[in-house]
């Protein structure tokens, strides 16, 4: 239990010196990883990993140390190590760790016991079962791999300002990679495609809807071909749309906007995004995969709405920006482990979804492009300057339908104009395996370049 | 940091129960990382990461657990957790006597970085800061990194390896934005090498901290990217990520046994045009992807991927040699003790072509000339790639004109192979990358000399 990881991050509090204020993150964490290859376990990873984390802050300089270990000693050492780093800091007048604000966390069911104590040899089975479903699909697929993975995490935080906070969690999921070939005589052309399936526990699974998805994002895209340049409407899919919204994210991230780095950060109160956008933070909403009930330094999470009716609200800050900004944290602090100090960004965002289907969508698009997939989100998506250029593929929108298969061409346009060039937001909303929720989205005026 | 007879005991215990292959990875890494950013020292930080990861392999189904226990208690249970997993035919006792490797390192470091003070480390920093501030008035934000590293590793396994090894890295990066009439635009260097803090007599850190200016400085009058498919020339050292993307990833046996590349079954034929010869090279001393043992224990090697245009070769790592009865590369790599290895690039590069940069430049009428790559992606199945720019200039008429906004270049590998025309005589490597393949992320270098590729699509929005 978290009982004790709480205990030792208090005993490091409680040598805090009377000048300087402590906080300890500390965490133990394991994971099983099978992949299955042809019917066989190709490997099977299972470990437990720990660590502390230990920030000190005296006279506005901050200093950070971590260690991969709970060992009495090592701990003792890290956090003269981070006295130490102290040093080298510059005074800031708002560094400061986080202090209670009196928001109740909202109770969440984090834990499953079910998969606490699911054994090993199901979790393989799962993975081969996935395996055959998806082979069983199409004759034109082959699988290249199909995981099963869980993972289990016990976190607590304490600090000299007064926050006191543990918790654990645990999670899995089941995904499977596709191949799809089919003979052009003058050889043979494969596409991929990939599907996956989310739960708190196993039997949450749809191992069927994971292995028709991933069959049918290979196969459907079998004979594309580089499309003609222009400018189009597209719908994207909702995978892609959960992308967009996290390069979106970084945008609304309080730390960028008072260190300057954000291309919103003089708009509040501006009509920044079409009239039929809502965009929303909330990691208390027991549907999305990333909802917890704190944040990286302890304060409870809650629902924030960034942008309403499409004008800009208001940032994610944690208790760092917050200050510099002079407003109070929106709990919004992340933390990537033991071996870093928080950070500032969304939890769980969302669309507010609407009405209307996929199928609805582009129908009423009639004609354009419905992107399935997007390539290089992390190296032509300049977020400062608001410069949005990635690969895709997927299929042109003919006559309300989808018509031929398209690939090996980018979409371009910026931010700015992307939000304000939304025409609808779909009802289709789906909570995947990330920090947004996926929804179809129509945006038009998109350049796309090909031939 | 483990005793010969301990891992010994450890080994034999992990193929008891008739596994046909086992191995400890340990490492002991101390870290050093330092931030600036909006004019402030963030913060100092000081990392220790410690712990063995045991791979039993049976047939070809491999078990893996890692400990943060290096006791011989600590790699017993995390032995049995792996063996478990792979569970072998029958039982029975194996005597594993390991054979110490000799210490073999690519290059020597003259000032360890635990022997520098951290204030000498953090005055990197105010200097990239003073540097780039006085760019130009432009300037709004700067944000600089310094980063070091000491790990020590060692590989052991049943059929005798026993390998020591030390890698020491060295880094810096400066990100700076810039404000203009057309909003903000941002600029970009790093430097990375595996040396020590004399990496630093050499490398003047206000020069990286110009450049980075410099670009962000410049972007502030640049006009979209064009759109559509044109020549694309690639300054020397910035357009390695074009090769690893466009066909080194599609050369890793790992993809090439499962039919996930396009690259598969053409060993002997002619991948590209023959002016390119590829190589991947894990000694070149000092560079970001230099190692001397792989993270399997198998010396490091120069693999001529690529020669002349004709594919000779693919990248191995143990088990994918093993299940091919041939040699590994010495490209078995992994993010630490906590990942399993896999195939992954070290160095990767294009060697020189006959070219005169200049006459590159002058014979391309309309195109798109980039000096400075961001990262890339590709899927091996299709070929597809993308790869960013973030400095790029028109060129009409054979001249470089107009600063272009940063977008994404898309190709397929094979074609863009056989599409690079000319390639020049400049030949530079470029700045430290991280691959990412799997969740891993691995330190790699690449390089090339000026290159011209006759038709890539430009992903921009102007026509």
């Amino acid at each position: 239990m978290s009982d004790d990881l709480l205990a030792l991050a208090e005993r490091v509090v409680e040598r805090a010196r009377p000048d300087e204020q402590v906080e300890a993150f500390v965490t133990r964490g394991g994971e099983t990883e099978v992949r299955v290859y042809q019917g066989e376990v190709e490997h099977f990873v299972s470990a437990e990993s720990q660590g502390v984390g230990i920030r000190v802050i005296r006279g506005g300089r901050t200093g950070f140390a971590y260690a991969a270990t709970l060992e009495a000693r090592a701990v003792a050492e890290v956090l003269d190590e981070a006295r130490d780093n102290v040093r080298f800091g510059t005074v800031d007048d708002f560094a400061g760790l986080a202090e209670p604000d009196g928001v109740p966390p909202t109770e969440q069911v984090l834990w499953s016991d079910e998969l606490a104590g699911f054994p090993t040899d199901r979790k393989i089975e799962l993975a081969k079962d996935l395996e055959r479903r998806t082979s069983a699909t199409d004759r034109r697929i082959r699988v290249d791999d199909a995981d099963y993975a869980d993972a289990w995490g016990e976190a607590a935080v304490a600090s000299s300002t007064g926050v006191r906070q543990a918790g654990r969690e645990n999670g899995c999921y089941v995904s499977v990679s596709t191949l799809a070939d089919e003979d052009r005589g003058d050889g043979v052309e494969t596409q991929t495609g990939f599907g996956f399936s989310v739960g708190q526990s196993p039997d949450e699974f749809d191992l069927d809807k994971a292995a028709r998805q991933a069959a049918e994002r290979a196969t459907r895209l079998l004979g594309a071909r580089k499309p003609p340049s222009r400018r189009v409407t597209v719908v994207l899919d909702p995978f892609v749309t959960a992308q967009f919204l996290g390069v979106i994210s970084s945008t609304l991230n309080g730390e960028a906007v008072v260190k300057g780095r954000s291309l919103f950060r003089d708009r509040l109160g501006e009509q920044v995004a079409a009239a039929g956008v809502t965009l929303v933070d909330d990691p208390t909403d027991p549907r999305a995969y990333t909802a917890t009930d704190v944040d990286g330094e302890g304060l409870a999470a809650r629902r924030n709405v960034l942008i309403d009716g499409g004008v800009l609200q208001q940032f994610v800050h944690n208790s760092y920006s917050a200050r510099r900004a002079g407003v109070s944290s929106t709990g919004n602090a992340t933390r990537g482990g033991f071996a870093g100090t928080p950070g500032v960004g969304c939890l769980a965002l969302s669309l507010v979804p609407g009405q209307r289907s996929q199928e609805a969508l582009i129908a009423q698009v009639g004609d354009g492009l419905l992107v399935q997939q997007v390539q290089g989100l992390h190296s032509g998506v300049n977020p400062i300057s608001g410069d949005f250029s990635t690969g895709a593929a997927g299929l042109l929108i003919e006559d309300g339908e989808l018509g031929a298969p398209v690939r090996e061409f980018t979409i371009a346009s910026t931010l700015q104009r992307m939000l304000l060039d939304i025409d609808e937001v779909g009802g289709d909303i789906d909570w995947l395996p990330m920090r947004a929720a996926g929804v179809s989205l129509v945006v038009h005026d998109i350049t796309m370049s090909g031939e | 940091m483990i005793d010969q007879d301990v891992l010994e005991r450890v080994l034999a215990s992990a193929v008891s129960s008739g596994a046909d292959f086992a191995e400890v990875y340990a490492e002991d890494k101390r870290s050093t990382s330092a931030g600036l950013d909006d004019r402030r020292v963030e913060q100092v930080t000081n990392g220790r990461d410690r712990g063995a990861g045991i791979r039993v392999v049976s047939g070809d189904t491999t078990g893996f657990a890692y400990t943060s226990d290096l006791g011989e208690d600590g790699l017993r249970r995390a032995a049995e957790v792996a063996a478990a997993a792979a569970r072998g035919g029958g039982g029975g006792v194996r005597r594993i006597a390991l054979d110490p490797s000799p210490a073999h390192r690519p290059n020597d470091v003259a000032h360890p970085p635990d022997t520098i003070d951290k204030s000498r480390k953090v005055e990197l920093l105010t200097r990239m800061d003073d540097a780039a501030r006085t760019t130009g008035a432009e300037v709004v934000q700067v944000s600089a990194g310094y980063g070091d590293s000491t790990k020590r590793v060692l590989v052991a396994n049943t059929d005798g390896v026993l390998t020591n090894d030390e890698i020491v890295r060295t880094l810096v990066r400066v990100s700076v934005v810039a404000d203009g009439d057309a909003g903000m635009q941002t600029g970009y260097q790093s430097m990375g090498r595996t040396v020590g803090f004399e990496v630093f007599d050499e490398v003047e850190v206000e020069e990286l901290a110009r450049d980075a200016a410099r670009q962000a400085i410049t972007k502030l009058r640049a006009r979209p990217a064009p759109s559509g498919t044109m020549p694309v020339v690639i300054e020397r050292g910035t357009g390695g990520v074009l090769f690893h993307e466009a066909c080194g990833h599609g050369l890793e046996a790992d993809h090439i046994l499962k039919g996930a590349s396009v690259y598969a079954g053409k060993v002997g034929e002619q991948v590209a045009n023959p002016l390119v010869t590829l190589v991947d090279d894990g000694t070149m001393p000092g560079e970001w992807g230099t190692l001397g043992f792989d993270d399997e224990g198998h010396l490091t090697q120069r693999n001529v991927l690529i020669e002349d245009g004709i594919l000779t070769d693919y990248m191995w790592d143990f088990l994918r040699a093993r299940k091919e009865g041939r040699p590994q590369s010495g490209n078995g790599r992994r993010q630490s003790y906590q990942h399993l290895p896999m195939v992954r690039m070290t160095n990767t590069f294009v060697l020189d072509g006959p070219d005169d940069p200049a006459d590159i430049i002058s014979s391309t009428a309309r195109g798109v000339y980039v000096a400075h790559l961001g990262g890339g992606s590709v899927n091996t199945a299709t070929g597809d790639f993308v790869f960013g720019m973030t400095e790029a200039y028109l060129i009409e008429n054979g001249e470089i004109t107009e600063p272009l906004r940063d977008g994404n270049l898309i190709g397929n590998g094979p074609k863009v192979l056989q599409d690079i025309d000319m390639l020049g005589n400049d030949f530079a490597m470029g700045n430290p990358g991280t691959c990412g393949k799997d969740g891993q992320g691995v330190p790699v270098g690449d390089g090339q000399p000026t290159l011209r590729v006759k038709a890539l699509t430009v992903g921009g929005t102007a026509s």
